[in-house]
């Protein structure tokens, strides 16, 4: 059992309120999953490249990093410092040197994008988001997750969301039971994982496919057709996110929409608290169908 | 009108409240305000009594309802009125997976749309949906009628017993040992007074009727080396 909770916002004028809204609809799913916690975020593109980093050492590992990937990059990198993680400003074109210059350090990447920010940690949700100030987050939607941990352990690297891909991330509810398989099949093609995690090589086939070109839709709905097990995906992209649920569907999943916003939760208690929720449009997404919202 | 607000009581002094009235109480009607999703609402009831349950809930609300009318306004989660006894359960909205489940008696009366396993293995409930049904529905069901005025998903009736399953709309496929069969006089009539107890606006004549080809039933020897 696992939580996950997705907001995304039409109205814009609700985007300084994303962090809160989040923050209680993720605390809303402490019992589905207490042992990890994890929230991307998306907003603020067009201004450069964000890379989130973690690091068990943050005091030892954060000091002095700004400078040092500055000179490796050829360019200002500014390091604000959230807890156990950093979020990276930087030049697009000084990606890949920047990225190069952590994997130096050993500094954990957990996720890169224009406009994605991932948190992630061991513990209660209402202590992760505490820990990351996440209610005061503002941005154009999110998706988090609550952990009940099944296939690997209980660690910030096996908490959700995955990356891996810039801008795009995938929360999961279930088990996948050929991930092994799979993680094999990807690495053939180059694509490689840095967990024992089923749901990072779920992460991995959809953004291999998306870098093969297929549309977020036709990689979702790969999903169906090449991971086998049980499985309530919601991924994220920089300009909205996605849903779909294996076709057997005994994880649950429920949706609402107003004017203002798309909410999904594993739970309709998640959006107790979301604004004009009582006229709301209430539904449960269909099995094996694949929906998404884009800006 | 007595009154239970679970923003200011705990779900158990709620439930503990409702679970000790009487046959013989005269406090016959009760709101539940603030359900706010929460879990096993109003479940375990055992007198004639009328709750209204004003917005949704989530998992496992009304269950083993017996003699109760359980009204929700809202949506409900997986398994309302699982393993219902007897009595009514209202559900203005829609309702999630396996509603209805293992029921043994009572009318569960589902205004919007029910989704995957509705009425798994009832055994003796009357279950009326006014909207459609999911996957799986009805699988193992032994008892009672399963009436859905929309569609229904996948493998309907799936290793039915004897449970009667009567559909509007069109089904998406039959379940392993489910077929069509004849809607008889006595069929009719139970469906006709079924659609008026569930206020559904239907006629009995628009309904199909799906039941039990009874091959499962017995060992089929032909079978023999599949084992």
């Amino acid at each position: 059992m696992c939580g996950i909770v997705g907001l995304f916002l039409k109205n814009d004028a609700m985007q300084p309120d994303l962090g809160a809204l989040l923050t209680g609809m993720l605390i809303k799913m402490t019992d589905r999953g207490p042992d990890s916690a994890g929230i991307a975020i998306y907003g603020g593109a067009g201004q450069g490249l964000k890379i989130t980093v973690q690091s068990d050492t943050p005091d030892v590992a954060f000091d002095g990093l700004a400078a040092a990937l500055s000179d490796a990059a050829g360019a200002e990198v500014t390091v604000d410092v959230v807890d156990t993680h950093a979020v990276l400003h930087l030049p697009l074109a000084a990606r890949d040197a920047a990225i190069a210059a952590l994997d130096a350090r050993a500094i954990r990447i957990m996720g890169v994008g224009e406009a994605m920010e991932i948190y992630k940690e061991v513990g209660l949700p209402r202590d992760v988001a505490a820990r990351f100030d996440l209610a005061k987050m503002g941005g154009t939607h999110g998706i988090g997750h609550t952990r009940m941990a099944t296939e690997s352990a209980v660690t910030t690297l096996g908490a959700h969301p995955f990356s891996t891909a810039d801008d795009q991330c995938l929360v999961h509810n279930g088990s996948l039971s050929n991930h092994n398989d799979m993680r094999r099949r990807l690495a053939k093609k180059g694509v490689f994982t840095k967990t024992e995690n089923d749901t990072e090589v779920g992460a991995a086939y959809i953004s291999s496919r998306i870098a093969e070109g297929a549309s977020l839709g036709e990689a979702l709905e790969g999903t169906l057709k090449d991971l086998d097990g049980f499985f309530t995906f919601v991924t994220g992209t920089r300009n909205g996110f996605g849903v779909v649920r294996d076709p057997v569907a005994c994880k649950p999943a429920v949706m609402a929409e107003t004017d203002d916003y798309v909410a999904f939760g594993s739970e309709y208690r998640a959006f107790a608290d979301l604004p004009g929720i009582d006229a709301a449009r209430v539904w449960e997404p269909e099995p094996a169908t694949v929906y998404f919202w884009e800006r | 009108m007595q009154s239970l607000d679970m923003a200011a009581m705990e779900l158990r002094e709620v439930n503990a409240t409702l679970q000790a009235q009487a046959e013989t109480t005269n406090q016959t009607q009760w709101v539940i305000e603030n359900p706010r999703g929460a879990h096993a609402v109003a479940v375990g009831l055992d007198a004639p009594i009328e709750v209204t349950v004003k917005g949704s809930t989530g998992y496992y609300c009304a269950g083993m309802n017996a003699q109760a009318r359980v009204h929700v306004t809202g949506s409900v989660g997986p398994g309302v009125a699982e393993n219902m006894m007897s009595g009514e359960v209202v559900i203005d909205g829609d309702a999630s997976q396996y509603a209805g489940a293992t029921g043994r008696g009572g009318l569960l009366n589902i205004k919007g749309n029910a989704s995957s396993r509705c009425g798994i293995s009832m055994k003796g409930i009357d279950i009326v949906v006014h909207g459609n049904i999911g996957h799986m529905s009805a699988f193992m069901a032994q008892k009672g009628n399963l009436v859905v005025l929309g569609d229904a998903g996948d493998a309907l009736g799936d290793s039915l017993y004897e449970a009667r399953l009567f559909v509007r709309g069109t089904v998406k496929s039959l379940g392993a040992d489910c077929i069509e069969k004849e809607m008889r006089p006595e069929h009719l009539e139970l469906l006709a007074d079924l659609l008026a107890r569930a206020g559904a606006d239907a006629k009995p004549e628009e309904f199909k009727r799906y039941g039990s080809a009874r091959n499962l039933y017995h060992f089929n020897i032909d079978h023999a080396d599949q084992y």
